[in-house]
């Protein structure tokens, strides 16, 4: 057990050993050492059932204080793993609890959703493991090798491309948000979701790399009066999407890495569509086909899902740009605030239609607002951090941020959204989010 | 290493992607490979509302009855109610009611719609295991249950496009957004 001798004195020497003892009673998955210790004597024995019975989070904090000045920390005292341990790295143990969690809305999980832990995340990029997942036929398993694009129909030369053929084409990278447009779907009515991961988890931001589709048209040569494609994925859904080709020539990205490497099976690997701002549902995943055509092709996708139901019971078709929407990610929706004074407000802002020109942040409700400071470089159709000091007195409080995009476009409040919209037109929303902050410190979700 | 004639090519490469928006047919990498018509053939699976598409062959009401009682009702509900998975019968009229119902016969504009959509995803646990006669009929079966087709009714490539869906025109285009109208009030707002 104790193999690595000291030799940083006999104090140090004690201090080791007994570390050690704390070590393992704290961690509960070894209680394989425990029981050891529990035979090696009176004195330690007792110190493990205790720390037992107060259960691992009491004995972790137990632990935590022998970590403490004056104390050496028990991580000086031993070495840690060696390198390529694992060798494709994972966060600390400690970060468990960051991971993404599914929506308890759908029957089946083969299609279903998952959302990105936002209130969890610092700045302005998902790491690729908690980037939110949509899928509608579960996650194929795709040998790169044996992917093909094929692109036909209104073009000049109908085309099959492997994913290499696509690599060797001028490469681009961008960082965009990308958006479900389901976000936020359950708070039309009542304030539903617990957390921000809930209500706007369905929102992440990557650096996307690949080629423009702009330059693969070109490659296949449009024909004249070719203003729509059709995008469909290798998925069991075999899912699909019209795209209109002002958007494919404008910045749409066929994609085959994220964050630096390779895109990660549930966003597409090896090759999706990346449409900057537009609802997530069209960057097709697993892309696998392009049809150039005149008009849009009326996919389920596109008709029975994605269409926006209104009051008078039409419902909006082809509804592509997710408009600009802020929510504060801290404090949340589960958080509690322990201690008055000095709290920095921290959230996020985007908009499908251009930059966040600037976020406004009220802690009364929205009845007086302040500018907040946001994290440069502000980048197009791109999650924007913002952060504004506040004391906080203790006492109740309604935080909320606006943001407006530089279209001049103003984030509504919900009232203005339902008022136009009504209640059934399940996507795009884009309301103003209350947290209710209590007297106590706990956050809450509230229409407000 | 760049020799002058692959810098001139690659020049010359540049100046014509450049040209690219104008629809010029300009030089190109030549990467990837012909498409043949075989090839465009397997893959070409979407049908359209005008019937493009639409394969050969044909399906009936009562061939599709019985499909949809062996490969669909499970998830579906024998008569298309629902549980555990979509609704796919019913809720016309309710599109503007407080609970508006969603299903191919009140909400989907579309008929070749229902058939791209069986052909390309159900039955959701064994996609692409059905013939597209067992497609044109179980399609058949979901209209007529739906009351938009009769039961003696024959499905084909030229009745998908003939098909009027009872919400066909319950669809506004273009997008109407920007519709709310926030201002940016800082002060004694509410
Ligand atoms: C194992 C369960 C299962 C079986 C069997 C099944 N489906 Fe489905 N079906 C689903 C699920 C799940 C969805 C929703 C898929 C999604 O979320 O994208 C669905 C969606 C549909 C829809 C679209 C509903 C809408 O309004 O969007 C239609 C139409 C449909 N199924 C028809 C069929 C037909 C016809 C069959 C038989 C040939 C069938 N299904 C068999 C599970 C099933």
């Amino acid at each position: 057990m104790n193999s690595k001798k000291s030799n940083r004195g006999d104090e140090v020497k004690n201090r080791l050993s007994a570390d050690l003892t704390q070590t393992d009673i704290a961690t509960p998955v070894r209680s394989m050492h425990r029981r050891q210790f529990l035979k090696t004597g009176a004195v330690v024995a007792g110190t493990a059932l205790m720390a037992g019975g107060l259960g691992p989070i009491a004995a972790r904090a137990a632990s935590t204080k022998n970590n403490l000045p004056p104390n050496t920390p028990e991580w000086m005292l031993k070495q840690g793993h060696p390198i390529v341990t694992p060798p494709y790295g994972v966060p600390s143990k400690y970060e468990s609890d960051v991971i993404r969690r599914p929506t308890d809305l759908t029957p089946t999980d083969i299609s279903s959703w998952s959302f990105t832990p936002l209130q969890d995340l610092h700045g302005i990029v998902t790491p690729n493991g908690l980037v939110y997942e949509r899928h509608h036929a579960g996650v194929p398993a795709i040998d790169p090798a044996e992917h093909r694009l094929m692109i036909h129909g209104m073009v000049d030369n109908p085309k099959i491309f492997t994913v290499e053929d696509l690599k060797r084409f001028p490469a681009v990278s961008h960082f965009y948000f990308l958006e479900c447009s389901g976000n936020t779907l359950t708070e039309w009515v009542k304030p539903k979701g617990k957390t921000v991961q809930s209500t706007h988890g369905l929102l992440s931001c990557c650096e996307w790399t690949g080629v423009p589709l702009s330059t693969v048209l070109q490659e296949v040569g449009l024909k004249h009066g070719a203003s729509w494609l059709l995008a469909e994925g290798a998925d069991a859904a075999a899912l699909d999407r019209s795209v209109p080709i002002s958007k494919a020539l404008d910045d749409a990205i066929l994609v085959y890495a994220q964050n630096g490497e390779a895109l990660r099976p549930e966003q597409g690997y090896p090759l999706r569509l990346l449409l900057p701002g537009f609802e997530g549902n069209m960057s097709v995943k697993w892309l696998r086909r392009i049809e150039v055509g005149d008009k849009p092709f009326m996919s389920h996708e596109e008709t029975a899902k994605y269409t926006d139901l209104m009051p008078d019971g039409k419902a909006r078709i082809l509804t592509f740009v997710m408009e600009a929407k802020s929510v504060i990610t801290s404090p949340s929706g589960g958080h509690r605030l322990h201690d008055k004074g000095f709290h920095e407000i921290r959230g996020l802002a985007w908009s499908g239609s251009g930059r966040i020109s600037r976020v406004d942040v009220s802690v009364d409700g929205g009845r007086n607002w302040r500018r907040a400071e946001l994290q440069g470089p502000v980048l197009p159709k791109c999650l924007t951090r913002f952060r504004i000091p506040w004391e906080w007195r203790g006492k109740e409080a309604i935080l909320q941020s606006r943001t407006m995009d530089d279209t001049g476009y103003v984030q509504p409040t919900l009232k203005q959204l339902v008022a136009v919209r009504g209640t059934h037109s399940v996507y795009h929303y884009n309301a103003i989010q209350s947290w209710h902050v209590a007297a106590d410190g706990e956050v809450t979700n509230v229409h407000a | 290493m760049y020799t002058p004639k692959t810098f001139m090519a690659l020049t010359g490469l540049v100046a014509a992607l450049a040209f690219a928006s104008t629809g010029i047919a300009a030089e190109r990498f030549d990467f990837g490979k012909p498409a043949t018509q075989k090839q465009i053939a397997g893959w070409n699976i979407d049908v359209d509302p005008d019937g493009t598409g639409a394969p050969a062959g044909h399906g009936t009401v009562t061939q599709g009855k019985e499909i949809y009682a062996n490969k669909c009702a499970s998830c579906h509900g024998d008569k298309g109610q629902g549980k555990p998975m979509d609704r796919l019968v019913g809720g016309q009229g309710t599109l503007a009611s407080a609970k508006p119902v969603k299903t191919v016969g009140s909400y989907w504009p579309y008929a070749s719609t229902v058939f791209d959509y069986i052909r390309r995803a159900m039955p959701f646990n064994a996609p692409g295991s059905l013939s597209n006669d067992e497609v044109y009929s179980v399609t058949a079966y979901l209209l007529y249950m739906n009351g938009i087709v009769d039961k003696n009714a024959k499905l084909d490539k030229e009745q998908i496009a003939q098909i009027k869906m009872p919400n066909r025109d319950g669809f506004i285009r273009p997008d109407p957004r920007p519709d709310t109208h926030n201002i940016l009030c800082m002060q004694n707002c509410k």
